[in-house]
């Protein structure tokens, strides 16, 4: 069974098309990016993904559950980082997570353990008593993701999470997020960063709503770089 | 404890938690209405006579008339700023979060109502021991009654603002919202003149004020606060409240596609 499953799913805003036919399946585990340049679609997707939005042309599954059909069970099973941060700056690691594992309607010592287990993912334990307004913005982002993993999710979707961030924090939250995939969570990623994937990613190529591409990276890129192909592919330079 | 109630316990320790450290916001939610108290109403007194009308058994100071509507207009505001702040607080990211829940979003959003209601009743209890301070007092008992009176008040101003924050994208500050919701519906109901007194300037302008759901919100806290019910004003803002959260649930319904970044 695929993880994640996108089928022939279309949706517009009035008049203009934000995702034309878009499919897609995610193997269990695998860490794949969406790669397109800025209004390709890839947040309308999120918003589908996590039924902030819905459409009634195509489906969605989340480990077999259909996101309309099925909203909550499909919901358990997956872990959102937005591309917006989503934190209360003044209160502190801990309480942020407890506070999200709350609304998930978990409590006492099996949330208190999930949470631990959670920051250790990310390495993040020993800032749990710290105050978010402290963070840096690499840790912030951290945080959000070890929040998202909280509720034991089995897909986790990111939005563009190292934006604003600096070489090394992005370098540290790829290799993160790289790493929780190696450990059986599917991963998808959407990005306009081309080094942000390794050549054993899969790569799924959003453009003008439509999918362009969906093989591993190495494929695509050939023997040259993938950010070239890229750019051949979609013909903008929109992409670094 | 169930699922439900540990998001419900969460989201309004959340509420009360964000309220008490904007401290700001805590100030002005305090100072707005004492400076109606203390300075408006002690100009109106002269030029208002408010003779013996129910729920009241004597005549009364133009003082002692406003405080329901003060209480009222504390709930007002805080209703609208609290669904206001989804919109510019960057509270959106967290009501994000509240809608990807595994959670009913129809009881996610009720339990945000909540939260923004007991926020609201905590203000109107420090400003009624406040008017105590300057002499203003009610029926021991009225004290006790009026909480649930303040819990329906609160939950149908509360709605309001979550129906006008899905709905009403234009309105983006808190400037708009003043002139076009807050000011209207305080000034045309009965919190600083009873309807009477209305209908002798317009009739026109009484009929509006008694179909607004803020005079029967303030006739309610009014009734209560002098230890009796007001039902017509009760049923009236319960039909309300029904009104605007259904109408509010259907404006944060994915399929409408509300929230789109």
């Amino acid at each position: 069974m695929n993880a994640l499953s996108v089928r022939n799913v279309s949706y517009s805003f009035g008049v203009r098309t934000a995702l034309d036919d878009v499919s897609f399946d995610l193997e269990t585990g695998r860490f794949a990016a969406l790669l397109g340049p800025n209004g390709a679609g890839k947040s309308t997707l999120f918003a589908l993904l996590t039924r902030l939005l819905v459409t009634r042309h195509g489906q969605i599954y989340v480990a077999g559950f259909d996101v309309r059909a099925n909203p909550r069970a499909a919901l358990a099973r997956i872990g959102v980082v937005f591309q917006q941060p989503t934190l209360d700056l003044d209160m502190t690691v801990a309480r942020n997570l407890s506070y999200f594992a709350a609304l998930q309607g978990l409590s006492g010592r099996a949330a208190q353990a999930s949470i631990d287990a959670a920051l250790d993912r990310l390495d993040m334990r020993e800032r749990a008593g710290e105050v978010v307004r402290a963070l840096n913005g690499g840790h912030r982002r951290r945080m959000e993701i070890a929040r998202a993993l909280v509720h034991g999710p089995e897909v986790l979707l990111l939005d563009e999470p190292t934006v604003g961030l600096d070489t090394a924090s992005r370098r540290a939250i790829t290799a993160h997020v790289h790493d929780l995939a190696g450990d059986g969570l599917t991963v998808l990623w959407a990005t306009h960063l081309v080094d942000e994937i390794r050549p054993g990613d899969d790569v799924i190529v959003l453009h003008r709503g439509r999918v362009l591409a969906h093989r591993p990276a190495r494929e695509i890129a050939r023997s040259g770089d993938l950010g070239d192909a890229f750019i051949t592919m979609t013909g903008e330079e929109g992409v670094q | 404890m169930t699922a439900y109630l540990v998001a419900l316990r969460a989201i309004v320790l959340r509420e009360m938690l964000r309220f008490v450290h904007q401290r700001s916001r805590f100030l002005s939610a305090l100072v707005r209405p004492l400076v109606w108290l203390v300075i408006f109403a002690a100009g109106f007194r002269a030029a208002l006579g408010v003779s013996i009308i129910p729920p009241y058994q004597t005549y009364i100071t133009y003082e002692v008339y406003i405080v329901p509507g003060l209480c009222g207009m504390i709930q007002l505001f805080n209703g609208m700023q609290s669904s206001l702040s989804l919109v510019y607080d960057q509270e959106m990211g967290s009501m994000r979060l509240l809608l990807t829940s595994r959670l009913p979003r129809a009881w996610l959003l009720f339990c945000k109502l909540l939260a923004g209601t007991a926020v609201s009743i905590l203000q109107v209890y420090v400003f009624l021991a406040l008017a105590a301070a300057f002499g203003i007092t009610m029926p021991p008992l009225g004290y006790l009654y009026v909480f649930p009176a303040l819990v329906l008040s609160g939950l149908m101003l509360g709605a309001l603002g979550l129906l006008i924050s899905s709905t009403i994208r234009q309105l983006e500050n808190f400037a708009g919202v003043m002139n076009f919701v807050i000011f209207p519906m305080f000034f045309m109901s009965s919190a600083l003149y009873p309807l009477w007194k209305m209908a002798e300037s317009s009739p026109l302008l009484r009929d509006i004020c008694a179909l607004n759901p803020f005079t029967h919100a303030v006739e309610l806290i009014r009734f209560a606060l002098y230890e009796s019910v007001n039902l017509w004003a009760l049923v009236w803002v319960a039909v309300a409240f029904a009104v605007f959260l259904i109408g509010a649930l259907i404006g944060y319904d994915p399929a409408r596609g509300l929230i789109r970044r």
